[in-house]
């Protein structure tokens, strides 16, 4: 089954895990700026945590424990941001550019060394049996933990944003922080936990980059990935499942120019790069007009004080 | 009827820096008893309640609920131990559902199902209708307070504080809001209710505690009382008549008639009809309780808010359609009440800041460029005639203390040698006596012939300076009368007392 040279199945597969970075970041993201907090430091999290998370791996030999380590050097390089905006108030559109110019340098730095290095691999979840089936072999079961991971947060966090107390509680901070404040919550604390995990995951998704999707140590490796999650957060009305079908759209075409690049297709190679930023961006611009309200968060962006 | 006590507040102190809030505060509140909480603005009436709540800790004093301490850390305490709180703005989240808003206030909210069948039983029973999946911001303002009130009801409360409910009511509303109240009291809710509406207080309250700059100054029976008594204690009788030079007046230099205006603001009132003018050399003061239309007048006069051309004349020409520029050019200047953000530019510098009102009226630019020397020479004019603490013209507004501030816009808008003068709120935070030189400017500026007007909720401050003196009512202002010979009895009435019968012929 090819079609022009490229196999379905194996994009469909391909696709779901060359999305995974972006859509893990943009999950983060999402929480934090339904908590109200814009960060835009999602890129130099990620890269800092694709360094991390390579170390971590290569000295210990373990991808989970540079996964975890991945999250936790993305959380850390949150806190900075964190500290800045809810502590000292600082304008958050500059701390997070600041974060970002910030991680890409530190990381450079600090992979001096590790440039040619090969990272303990991450394997597949389910055994060969399974993966050789037929369509859904490379489908359902092809992938390793991280791609189950990402599907599996998205439900977690459509079901904890919608369901929960505690996602009641970032939504509303996120609204009107200083409502949220007379009612007795602590929002620069609500806040700062949402930037952390914003953090976190977003350091996950870099490392990712670096232990799987690529798997080794370059500079600038996440190259632009956590711009578009940014981009994807807002298109998507900062809602997890629509987050998934942008991340998937956008690794979708990502996979689907360099296979037609490869195929040898009659459309110069610069068009097809420039189709997964162009084409994804389009899409979630038409999914997100028509409604009357952007469902932006009322507070985004905006920092808070207790004065009262 | 005496009734078992359920909250007594003893000596209770709060000082913010600069401003003591509370000084020594002490009533009690038997259960089921509705109790009003009397005062102007900036008596001390939110702070109290705050302290009640647990949102602010007191400095010193006592709380004893049912005989035992209280002292609530955070809202969650106060809540978990009976006590409620409607507040006046800020607790709803517009992008929430009714369901959800109200979830977000309960200690142990049930499951939504659950909640929302509650929300329409509770609802139902005290005559509040609402539906529980609706979204808050599409709700009107007094739909907004049910959701606050059956908040608070769905969580049993002891105590319900009410902080000043009334304020975004229709008519209509305010009595099904009373039913409400009476219904709980009979019940044995208590409820503490913030307010200056003395009307309101009367129909409502069963005891009432007067607070005056921080003190309590009476308690009273507020039915045994007529609303002018309350009045008086509520503005205190000591007020001084200022000596004044009296000037021949001049020929009218402003003029409103019939001024109607929506308000741009959420939640603000509506100029209805508003009617005065001002001759040369005489000082209007307009006096009334915040957000009955000051903000409005203001931005009216000077023309951030425009009418049909007639509506507003500077010296005899219609500038109603005219914007603020224009205004300035026909000899109006104007100062707003907010200083950050609306009167200045918080991070310009006082030279700018300077330039922004006064380039038009003191010529301060040249085929199109600022000229910078002259506005630097006008800031440091004002600087040096208003005594404004700073350490140059080139700081930023924002970095000057509010008083500071206060007097170098004073002084920016005073000094331009303006026919009509239109200040809202001069010595808003202003010490004593930074107020006192601002006042003997205004009288000065009056006394070479301009015509000011005055919008203040200080009382005392306008009996100093004006000449006239009317009230801002829902957005109707009283017809204005001399100053001289004015009676506090009569300045209560015009305040507070006649509005019952106004609000039921505009019912009707």
């Amino acid at each position: 089954m090819d079609l022009g040279g490229i196999n379905p199945v194996i994009l469909i597969a391909t696709l779901m895990a060359s999305a995974v970075p972006i859509l893990l970041a943009a999950l983060g993201e999402t929480v934090v700026e339904r908590a109200g907090v814009l960060n835009l430091g999602v890129e130099g999290m990620m890269i800092f945590g694709a360094l991390g998370g390579f170390i971590v791996a290569v000295h210990s030999g373990s991808p989970v424990l540079g996964f975890i380590g991945g999250a936790v050097c993305g959380a850390l390089l949150s806190l900075i941001f964190a500290a800045l905006t809810q502590v000292f108030l600082a304008n958050q559109v500059a701390t997070g550019l600041a974060l970002t110019l910030f991680g890409l340098g530190v990381s450079s730095l600090g992979g001096q060394g590790y440039n040619g290095i090969k990272p303990p691999p991450t394997g597949k979840l389910f055994p060969q049996a399974l993966t050789d089936l037929p369509v859904v072999g490379p489908i359902v079961f092809g992938h390793d933990w991280v791609v189950y991971f990402s599907i599996a947060m998205t439900a977690v966090l459509w079901w904890v944003l919608k369901s929960t107390r505690v996602g009641l509680i970032i939504r509303a901070v996120g609204e009107s922080h200083e409502a949220a404040h007379a009612l007795g919550y602590k929002v620069n604390r609500i806040r700062l936990a949402c930037i952390a995990f914003g953090g976190a995951m977003a350091g996950m998704g870099g490392a990712y980059v670096s232990l799987a999707r690529v798997p080794q140590w370059v500079d600038g490796i996440t190259a632009g990935a956590g711009w578009i999650a940014l981009a994807i957060v807002v298109f998507a009305s900062w809602k997890p499942w629509r987050v998934l079908i942008g991340a998937y759209l956008f690794g979708g075409i990502t996979v689907l120019q360099l296979n037609l690049q490869v195929a040898g297709s009659a459309i110069p190679v610069e068009y097809l790069s420039m189709a997964p930023y162009l084409i994804t961006i389009l899409v979630l611009v038409i999914m997100s007009a028509g409604r009357k309200a952007s469902g932006a968060p009322a507070a985004l962006g905006q920092n808070f004080h207790a004065s009262r | 009827m005496t009734r078992p006590e359920l909250l007594r507040v003893e000596g209770i102190t709060k000082a913010y820096p600069g401003v003591v809030a509370n000084s020594d505060v002490s009533f009690s509140i038997g259960e089921g008893e509705i109790h009003a909480l009397l005062g102007e603005n900036g008596a001390g009436k939110s702070t109290m309640v705050k302290m009640i709540y647990g949102l602010v800790r007191p400095d010193s004093g006592t709380m004893t609920l049912r005989g035992a301490a209280y002292t609530p850390s955070k809202p969650a305490e106060a809540r978990r131990l009976g006590v409620a709180m409607v507040f006046q703005h800020f607790s709803l989240f517009e992008a929430l559902n009714v369901a959800e808003n109200v979830a977000l206030g309960m200690e142990n909210p049930p499951p939504m199902r659950e909640l929302a069948a509650r929300i329409r039983a509770v609802s139902e029973e005290y005559g509040l209708p609402l539906d529980p999946s609706r979204m808050v911001g599409d709700l009107s303002a007094g739909e907004r307070q049910r959701v606050e009130i059956i908040r608070c009801l769905l969580q049993d409360p002891k105590l319900l504080i009410m902080d000043e409910p009334t304020s975004v009511l229709t008519p209509q509303e305010v009595e099904i809001l009373f039913r409400t109240l009476r219904q709980l009291s009979s019940e044995g809710t208590a409820i503490l209710y913030i307010s200056h509406k003395l009307e309101e207080i009367r129909s409502l309250c069963d005891e009432a505690t007067i607070l005056r700059r921080g003190k309590v100054v009476a308690t009273c029976t507020p039915r045994e009382r007529t609303a002018r008594e309350m009045a008086e204690l509520m503005v205190g009788q000591a007020l001084k008549t200022p000596e004044r030079r009296m000037g021949a007046k001049g020929e009218v230099a402003l003029g409103v008639s019939d001024l109607s205006v929506e308000s741009p603001i959420p939640f603000g009132t509506s100029l209805k009809g508003v009617s005065f003018t001002v001759a040369r050399g005489e000082v209007l003061g307009i006096a009334g309780v915040a957000g009955n239309g000051q903000d409005e007048l203001l931005l009216a006069l000077s023309g951030e808010l425009k009418a049909a051309p007639d509506k507003v004349r500077v010296a005899g020409q219609p500038v109603g359609d005219r914007g603020p520029v224009e205004r300035r050019k026909a000899g109006l200047v104007a100062a707003p009440e907010d200083r950050y953000g609306h009167a200045a530019a918080p991070d310009m510098s006082l030279v700018e800041n300077a330039f922004l009102t006064a380039g038009v009226r003191k010529g301060l630019t040249q085929n199109g460029f600022v000229d910078w020397a002259g506005t630097r020479r006008f800031a440091e004019e004002i600087i040096a005639a208003y005594d404004v603490r700073t350490p140059g013209p080139d700081v930023a507004a924002r970095a000057l203390s509010g008083g500071n501030l206060q007097k170098f816009l004073m002084g920016r808008e005073l000094m331009q040698g303006a026919q009509v003068i239109v200040i809202n709120q001069p010595t808003w935070g202003v010490d004593a006596a930074a107020a006192a030189s601002i006042r003997q400017s205004i009288l000065d500026r009056a006394g070479e012939g301009a015509a000011v007007v005055v919008i203040s909720q200080d009382l005392d401050e306008l009996l100093e300076v004006s000449d006239s003196f009317a009230v801002l009512n829902e957005g109707r202002l009283t017809r204005p009368r001399p100053t001289e010979g004015l009676t506090m009895d009569e300045i209560g009435l015009m305040m507070g007392g006649a509005h019952g019968m106004e609000v039921a012929h505009h019912v009707a």
